[in-house]
């Protein structure tokens, strides 16, 4: 274990022992916060148990959905609008403001065209991270060298097989890092939606429990979603420090 | 050396301008025949249409008037049999050393064995073969432009266009680089066009020297080297060597003051 890793360690710790205290010495009430070690205890009762896993199983396929389509529909839409000048043009205006419209704003509307399924939730989830990963694919395509675009056409590579074996390798580290966005805004519009308006999913069953003063359920649910965030944006973080290793830029 | 393998015949390029206004005489006309198998440079100075004059061999872009032809044929698009080394690193990163030589016969129709023992064949002509698992970061710069001549040899070119190879190198490397690019040279059998800035450079490795004007580029003369086939950097020894650059120089001189007080110097 590298030393910066120890010092990670031990900030956590460090930090998680405080709140043990904080909640043990009553500076933090128990119906506002259970001492750590309870949120463990119910964490442990919570998966042992299997209970809330028909919701966790739902959410958790909405995020991947979300996640899956605003990646690859952002990829291609970036890769397509790099190629077209004018297109590009046209859009930039609305990708440079399009994070100050309140996209939860449309969810009740999504309720009319799509019912009070998952589909709102998910579209949601989409439309909060698309944006970002177009915006990061252009970033990255803008610094391809032109050098390797002059090989490329060298090589008499079509335009799909220089994006697909050429200008998308090099953008790689660029790739990841939409992948950890398109992650993060899946997880807040799914779950965010699921708070709001849904009558299941994890976030409901958060949102019900903390009605409820349930913290036995409420804080075990956001335990686990904040390990499966945290250990999904590890891995890909993991894979892009590799990457770029493998270039020299580490 | 026999005929002509490439031919540029009342060659110009003109830039159209973004504003509609007259464009930019960038190259031309130029006329010139190239043998084939011979190693011909071009110096001139900065701006007067060198690499332009590259790209159209290359097929990179079109001539605004006059033609260009290689073994006899008009160039429209990328030419078969022609292989390009650029100045800036054109290192595929995410490849290694293997990987990026490979790139080079991704469109040929060799099966995998002679795909395999032709890659094998050109890293260990440029000395890669205890690297052929390196990615470029992990080589230096000398490397990493080994490796891309390795790519381009491995299509086996006839034409092998070289564009200020190994501009961004030190000197000593420049030189040990030439010796292997008149190795690979006296091996393969390629006609050579290379761009260089270096008088020297052009002076060690050509046959012929083009010297080109300021923009628009023109070529103002041809040098003749004289010097053997079997030669490499050990010719700039040579008593002779420093008279041949002289002579390059003293074309080139008036014509890159022309491009300094262009540029307000």
């Amino acid at each position: 274990m590298t030393t910066v890793r120890i010092y990670q360690v031990v900030v956590i710790a460090a930090f998680v022992a405080l709140l043990e205290a904080l909640c043990l010495m009553g500076f933090i009430d128990k119906i506002t916060m259970p001492p750590p070690h309870i949120i463990a205890r119910d964490f442990y009762k919570l998966i042992v148990g299997r209970r809330y896993f028909h919701e966790i199983g739902q959410s958790m396929i909405n995020v991947l959905i979300a996640f899956g389509s605003a990646f690859v529909i952002g990829v291609i839409t970036g890769t397509v609008l790099h190629a077209y000048r004018r297109a590009r043009e046209v859009m930039d205006p609305l990708f440079a403001t399009y994070y100050a419209i309140p996209i939860f704003a449309f969810y009740p509307l999504f309720i009319m065209i799509f019912g009070l399924g998952d589909g709102p939730q998910v579209l949601i989830g989409y439309m909060l991270g698309v944006v970002a990963v177009i915006v990061t694919i252009l970033n990255g395509l803008d610094r391809v060298p032109r050098v390797l675009k002059k090989t490329a056409m060298i090589g008499r590579l079509s335009p799909f097989e220089t994006a697909w074996r050429v200008t998308l390798p090099f953008c790689a580290p660029f790739l990841l890092t939409a992948a950890k966005l398109a992650l993060a805004y899946a997880f807040i519009g799914v779950i965010g939606s699921e708070f709001i308006m849904a009558r299941s999913g994890m976030g409901y069953e958060i949102g019900h429990a903390y009605t409820n003063f349930d913290n036995a359920t409420m804080y075990p649910l956001i335990l686990l979603l904040l390990l499966i965030s945290i250990v999904a944006n590890g891995l890909l973080s993991a894979w892009e420090k590799r990457l770029l290793a493998r270039r020299g830029q580490a | 050396m026999s005929a002509a393998h490439v031919t540029l015949r009342g060659v110009t390029k003109v830039f159209p301008a973004s504003d509609g206004g007259p464009g930019v005489h960038a190259l031309g006309p130029i006329d010139v025949d190239i043998k084939k198998g011979e190693f011909f440079a071009v110096v001139g100075p900065s701006g007067c249409g060198k690499s332009t004059m590259l790209e159209l061999l290359a097929g990179l872009t079109v001539p605004s008037e006059g033609r260009v032809e290689f073994e006899g044929k008009p160039i429209r698009g990328i030419p078969d049999g022609v292989g390009v080394v650029f100045q800036e690193d054109a290192c595929f990163p995410w490849l290694s050393v293997q990987g990026n030589v490979e790139f080079g016969l991704r469109r040929s129709n060799l099966d995998a064995a002679e795909k395999a023992a032709r890659v094998a064949a050109a890293i260990r002509m440029m000395g890669l073969s205890d690297f052929a698992r390196a990615y470029p970061a992990q080589l230096s710069g000398g490397m990493r432009q080994r490796v891309c001549i390795a790519r381009t040899l491995v299509v086996q070119p006839r034409l092998i266009l070289l564009d200020e190879p190994f501009g961004a190198l030190d000197q000593q490397t420049r030189l040990l680089m030439g010796d292997e690019v008149l190795k690979l040279w006296r091996e393969t059998g390629a006609t050579v066009f290379l761009i260089t800035h270096a008088l020297d450079e052009a002076a060690m490795l050509a046959d012929r020297i083009g010297v080109m004007s300021a923009r628009p580029g023109t070529l103002i003369d041809v040098v003749e080297t004289n010097w053997p086939r079997g030669r490499d950097s050990r010719i700039v020894e040579r008593e002779n060597f420093g008279a041949l650059t002289s002579r390059l120089w003293k074309s080139l001189r008036d014509e890159s003051m022309k491009t300094m007080g262009r540029m307000g110097i």
